[in-house]
């Protein structure tokens, strides 16, 4: 007997019962659409969570300065400037597994247009920066290099600034004030949205380094009053970089085994990391309760298969007269349990994708529908069928034709 | 296989079942020779066993002693798929109750044992068809067994057994459910089958079914206790014209 056929008169069997086979379903198509639309909907605030680090910039560490300690009273990291300009150079140049690394010297200024005024944080750094921030252009240029070996008086803006001291006019080309020094205006950066703490990351402005240095810091300084941004060269080398920057920086500093950092390092993938796993335990949270329904609508299929084996014996009776040897009685019971459950999981991926998108719709969730999950969810819910219908198919093949045939 | 050996030989076939504990012996020893193209009526009253003989015969059942050679072949040891090989090729059933599968039309029913032959779709539905024109339902194919009259089903039935081009009909009170005008067509149609060469097997516990055979074997007791050849009555329908009339 081929496989076709036995597919074909299990399915005529189950649609003499289109209500039983219905209800039977039910429990695998519940459980799937319910995995199917509670893993999309995960999945889509995963992946915007994973955006919003992205925004931060991939494989990020912040190195900061150390903290003051006068009298007892310890200030913050950054209190202290500890960090220097050549430790800035050693980290390019030395530590193999960093990609680029960018100085940021902070601090709130007044922005002041023709006829409007904004106080925003003005940052000098290098073009470095943006490439570590995966922080692109939106119209004009961006810092340049020799506009930090120029200091140069130029200002990139963040979407925020433009609009409050532009409108909706075009601010390349214009110039803005800052403490009576004019700036103009390069080039506008792309929308970056917000921090996953709620800091604007478009309300500021930037400026080359040096620029920072003579005309808004006031004089050239040896210690690097800020922070500084390393990328590393890829997203798994974040850890590695940060030992390295680590131990070049103790180095450097001459600070004995033991002692503490003067500086402190950031590692931004750390709490990406963490959200991952939160991400993870929810995702096998998922996966059990999705086991268990599963498992309920296998015990629901077991269920009816042994009713219909009943209902069925002179039917198998006469089978078996004609010629049926035990498997292909086994085939035909086995293979209506697992049409059962298949039909059962490709309509619960259905339901469950067309739940997904609708609450998507409704309440503006993103969705992601993971092909992976589908599959495993259709392929699990086969596995049921088969694991429930064989006690009730081997049931079938043993009974004996005599019996069957007498059967009322 | 040379052409002189019997189709059914059986040896000194007993059959004891265990009821629990309590073995209950039916058959206390059968021995007899059906030869090709005979037609055999075994008869006995309920309880001589001829309903476990006929199990037997139809390797629905295995002796508990003796030996049963099916068309040379010792069927009295084989396993359960075995038999249901031999079954499928060797023997075609006629039961009292048609047991055709309800909402099943009569062309896939008769197709039912061809499925397990392993035959082609298109081979399978030419041969079913053929089968179902020779006991005069070429124009019923398609009818369910709920839209047919209780001769059209057992006519369905017969056809079923007639498909795999079986040498042995077994026949179990084939009449039994059936009036008195109908059952006189059902023995023709099985007259003729046995005419055109098929051994046929009937049990019945109806004397005048009997009549119609050309053989009658007598059980009582689980033994043989008549066993003799007789002139048979010709079956003779009374209008092959009437058309039958839904009974059921």
């Amino acid at each position: 007997m081929n496989p076709l056929l036995t597919f074909r008169l299990a399915l005529r069997a189950l649609l003499r019962n289109k209500m039983r086979s219905f209800l039977t379903m039910l429990g695998i198509i519940i459980g799937v659409s319910a995995v199917i639309a509670m893993v999309a909907i995960g999945e889509g605030a995963k992946a915007q969570v994973e955006k919003q680090f992205a925004a931060m910039g991939t494989s990020l560490l912040i190195v900061m300065p150390g903290s003051s300690s006068s009298g007892g009273a310890r200030g913050g990291f950054g209190s202290q400037p500890t960090l220097t300009w050549d430790d800035l150079k050693a980290i390019q140049t030395e530590v193999a597994s960093v990609k680029s690394a960018a100085p940021v010297l902070r601090s709130s200024a007044q922005l002041v247009s023709e006829d409007q005024n904004w106080t925003t944080t003005v940052q000098g750094t290098t073009p470095a920066y943006f490439e570590i921030r995966t922080w692109s252009i939106a119209s004009g240029s961006g810092i340049t290099q020799s506009d930090v070996e120029g200091g140069t008086k130029v200002i990139v803006l963040g979407q925020t600034v433009a609009s409050r001291l532009f409108g909706s006019g075009d601010p390349v080309g214009q110039v803005v004030r800052i403490k009576n020094t004019p700036f103009q205006v390069v080039g506008v950066l792309q929308a970056k949205g917000q921090s996953p703490t709620g800091q604007d990351y478009d309300d500021g402005a930037f400026v080359p380094v040096t620029t920072f240095q003579s005309k808004i810091q006031g004089g050239l300084q040896k210690y690097l009053s800020g922070t500084i941004f390393i990328s590393a060269i890829s997203a798994s080398d974040t850890a590695r970089a940060q030992a390295a920057v680590t131990g070049l920086l103790r180095d450097r500093h001459r600070i004995p085994n033991g002692a503490d950092d003067d500086f402190s390092i950031r590692n931004l993938t750390e709490i990406a990391g963490a959200q991952q796993e939160g991400t993870k335990t929810m995702t096998t949270l998922l996966a059990s309760i999705a086991f268990v329904s599963l498992v309920v609508g296998g015990i629901g299929i077991m269920n009816i298969m042994l009713v219909s084996v009943t209902e069925r014996t002179r039917e198998i009776g006469v089978r078996m007269a004609v010629g049926a040897k035990p498997h292909h009685i086994l085939a035909q019971f086995l293979v209506e349990a697992l049409t059962l459950s298949l039909l059962g999981g490709l309509l619960g991926v259905a339901i469950g994708i067309g739940g997904g998108a609708w609450l998507a719709a409704k309440f503006a969730w993103p969705i992601l529908v993971r092909p992976d999950i589908v599959g495993v969810s259709v392929v699990f819910s086969a596995m049921v069928g088969v694991c429930f219908g064989l006690y009730p198919a081997r049931k079938a093949s043993l009974l004996d034709p005599i019996e069957a045939l007498r059967y009322e | 296989m040379s052409k002189s050996h019997a189709l059914l030989e059986l040896d000194a076939v007993t059959k004891t079942y265990h009821l629990g504990d309590v073995p209950v012996q039916v058959l206390y020893g059968i021995s007899l020779r059906v030869e090709p193209g005979e037609s055999v009526a075994i008869m006995g009253s309920s309880g001589s066993g001829k309903s476990t003989l006929m199990n037997i015969l139809g390797c629905l059942d295995r002796p508990t002693s003796g030996s049963y050679l099916l068309d040379g072949r010792d069927v009295s040891r084989l396993s359960r798929g075995d038999l249901a090989e031999v079954r499928n090729r060797t023997i075609g059933f006629v039961f009292q109750n048609f047991n055709l599968l309800s909402r099943t039309s009569a062309v896939e029913n008769v197709e039912l044992p061809l499925i397990y032959a392993g035959v082609g779709t298109r081979e399978r539905s030419k041969r079913a068809t053929a089968a179902l024109e020779r006991v005069g339902l070429g124009n019923r194919l398609d009818h369910h067994p709920s839209q047919l009259s209780g001769g059209q089903q057992q006519r369905v039935a017969i056809a079923r057994a007639l498909v795999t081009n079986p040498k042995l009909i077994l026949a179990d009170e084939p009449t039994g459910n059936l009036d008195s005008r109908t059952s006189v067509e059902i023995m023709a149609l099985f007259q003729e089958l046995g005419e055109s060469g098929i051994t046929v097997v009937l049990v019945t516990h109806e004397n005048d079914i009997a009549g119609y055979a050309r053989r009658m074997i007598v059980l009582k007791d689980g033994l043989v206790k008549d066993d003799h050849r007789q002139e048979p009555v010709r079956a003779i329908p009374e209008t092959a014209a009437v058309p039958e009339v839904k009974t059921a």
